[in-house]
């Protein structure tokens, strides 16, 4: 009978609409991505062929080569990784303990400070990025690595506070608490126990942290004149560079973010779920 | 002496994250405050609001902003919110389209007006696409600057290409915090699709639709990476305007002036949702 009503027409209808609505919408997500990669691996003669066609036939690593040999892309691209890097260390290493207080602890001041985070994600980064350019020409900070790390550490900070704290709640606490009544201390209990389980939560977190340094592009080019990122690079080349170099500068940003969400994608719903509870 | 110890771990634990906090973004609004009031002579003066407010794209800028989040953010919702329903229907495959449809949440907003630019460029994919398709002869200049509604419209599209994503996770985690028995009731007692979505699910989801709305209303007072890889400064947005005074026109007091009006706009777009939509205790789901 049940099975009879499953396979009536109108509910054979309601799948065809569901199923097709869930394929046009990839489709609408992936045809950009497959077009650019499409550009990027073109001859650079390419951009005169009109129409375009609309397969690979003309594959050719040309542009890429092309672009990847300009004049500073290399060594941005080397910059962007470091600083990434170092910003992931930064970040986990101020904001993973306030995670673990948040997760672990009640005390005065946690909603506070959980309000301060939210409201720290909301500032524009203009008003971050524009007086720190000026203070850092004061403490010679300005076009270093040093102080992109600094400005997208501030910007990752209360993401990685917050994921770290929901990694944190999902590690039992009993299992501390045992380990710490077999005699360890909490420092112990912690480094042996928690950390341990809390691994691939974290990882979650830097890649995350890594994504927004490797995205970012309007501090990295406000503050930065010889030491850009690959954001930055390219975004001030945009009106003196040939079209074929921004095709092949946009697929080789996206190219490494489509990985990072491809292994942290069980944690996408935490990293922006509501932050209520 | 112990317990004294445990009471202060996690104020310990903290203070890193609070100290750094204070110094990289208390500290720069104060300085960027000061960068935008302050006359040369140090005393207070709106000079740099003047100038700023004297400039010729800046009308342009105002109105773009706001029209283009008029036009994005709605479109956004909606589109994320269809998005999420579909998710949110047991279909096969649920994880890997959530995957799929988030994957432009890592796309760098320069990246993805890059993207764009491929399709909409006078020789790009779209229109060889309709020229395969026989529906034009001549190329359409879709980005021409004597076409401003194109460039609009392709800014508007490369948006809702790329941020749709956040919305969607948004809301596909506030769908997961209504308990199933919701909608098993309302189907119970004949509730269609439309009216479930209507009646059920649209009221629950109330908080996130929240959420949603105030973080991409901040985000599209900050759109500029889009708008420059598409239009270069054809067309001015407000942080597009804060960037060029840094960065072209050497001036850091008129473009912390306009850092400021954005921060100024971000604050009064959030208590404005926060009033309209107000969130009663008993509804954030749980």
């Amino acid at each position: 009978m049940k099975r009879f009503t499953h396979w009536s027409p109108r509910y054979l209808f309601s799948r065809v609409l569901l199923y097709g609505a869930a394929i046009l919408f990839a489709v609408w997500v992936l045809a950009p991505l497959y077009l650019i990669a499409l550009a990027a691996f073109s001859r650079r003669q390419a951009i005169y062929v009109y129409p375009k066609p609309l397969l690979p036939l003309d594959f050719s690593t040309d542009t890429m080569t092309f672009f990847v040999t300009s004049t500073g892309v290399l060594s941005s691209v080397s910059n962007s990784i470091i600083v990434a890097l170092a910003t992931i260390v930064l970040g986990l290493l101020l904001g993973a303990p306030a995670g673990y207080a948040l997760a672990r602890f009640q005390f005065r001041g946690r909603d506070l400070f959980q309000i301060a985070l939210l409201v720290t994600k909301m500032f524009p980064i203009a008003i971050l990025s524009i007086p720190l350019a000026v203070s850092f020409i004061q403490f010679g900070l300005y076009d270093t690595l040093l102080g992109v790390v600094l400005i997208h550490t501030a910007m990752a900070l209360p993401f990685v506070v917050l994921v770290t704290r929901s990694v944190f709640f999902g590690v039992p606490h009993e299992l501390e608490e045992a380990a710490m009544t077999l005699g360890c201390t909490r420092w112990q209990a912690f480094l042996r126990v928690a950390l341990p389980l809390a691994l691939p939560g974290l990882a979650a977190a830097a890649i995350f942290t890594f994504m927004i340094s490797w995205n970012e592009v309007f501090a990295a080019t406000i503050l930065t004149v010889q030491n850009r990122t690959l954001p930055a690079q390219v975004l001030t080349q945009l009106n003196d560079s040939p079209i074929y170099y921004r095709y092949a500068g946009g697929f080789f940003m996206i190219a490494p973010a489509l990985v990072f969400i491809f292994i942290i994608r069980r944690y996408l719903l935490n990293l922006w779920g509501p932050m209520g509870k | 002496m112990r317990s004294k110890l445990e009471s202060a771990l996690p104020f310990g634990l903290l203070f890193p994250s609070v100290a750094f906090l204070a110094l990289l973004i208390v500290v720069p609004i104060g300085q960027a405050f000061l960068l935008a009031f302050q006359s040369e002579t140090g005393d207070f003066s709106l000079s740099a609001f003047q100038r700023m407010v004297g400039d010729t794209a800046f009308n342009e800028a105002v109105r773009n902003t706001f029209l283009l989040l008029f036009a994005i953010v709605p479109l956004q919702i909606i589109l994320a919110l269809a998005m999420a329903l579909v998710i949110h229907t047991r279909l096969r495959g649920q994880t890997f389209f959530l995957y799929i449809f988030a994957i432009p949440l890592a796309i760098a907003d320069l990246a993805a007006g890059l993207v764009w630019l491929s399709i909409f460029t006078e020789r790009g994919y779209l229109n060889s696409i309709l020229h395969h398709l026989g529906w034009i002869q001549q190329p359409i200049l879709f980005l021409s600057y004597q076409n401003p509604q194109g460039i609009f419209s392709a800014i508007v599209v490369a948006e809702a290409w790329r941020a749709t994503a956040i919305v969607l996770v948004i809301l596909v985690a506030g769908l997961q915090m209504i308990p199933r028995d919701y909608f098993e009731a309302a189907e119970l007692f004949g509730a269609g699709t439309l009216k479930r979505t209507w009646y059920v699910v649209l009221p629950l989801l109330r908080p996130s639709l929240q959420t949603a709305l105030i973080i991409r209303t901040l985000f599209a007072f900050q759109t500029f990476a889009v708008v420059f890889a598409l239009a270069g400064r054809t067309l001015p947005v407000l942080a597009g305007e804060a960037y060029t005074w840094y960065y072209s026109n050497r001036n850091p007091a008129v473009a912390a002036a306009m850092a400021f009006l954005i921060l100024l706009l971000s604050l009064a777009a959030t208590i404005v949702y926060l009033r309209v939509l107000r969130v009663r205790e008993e509804e954030v789901g749980r």
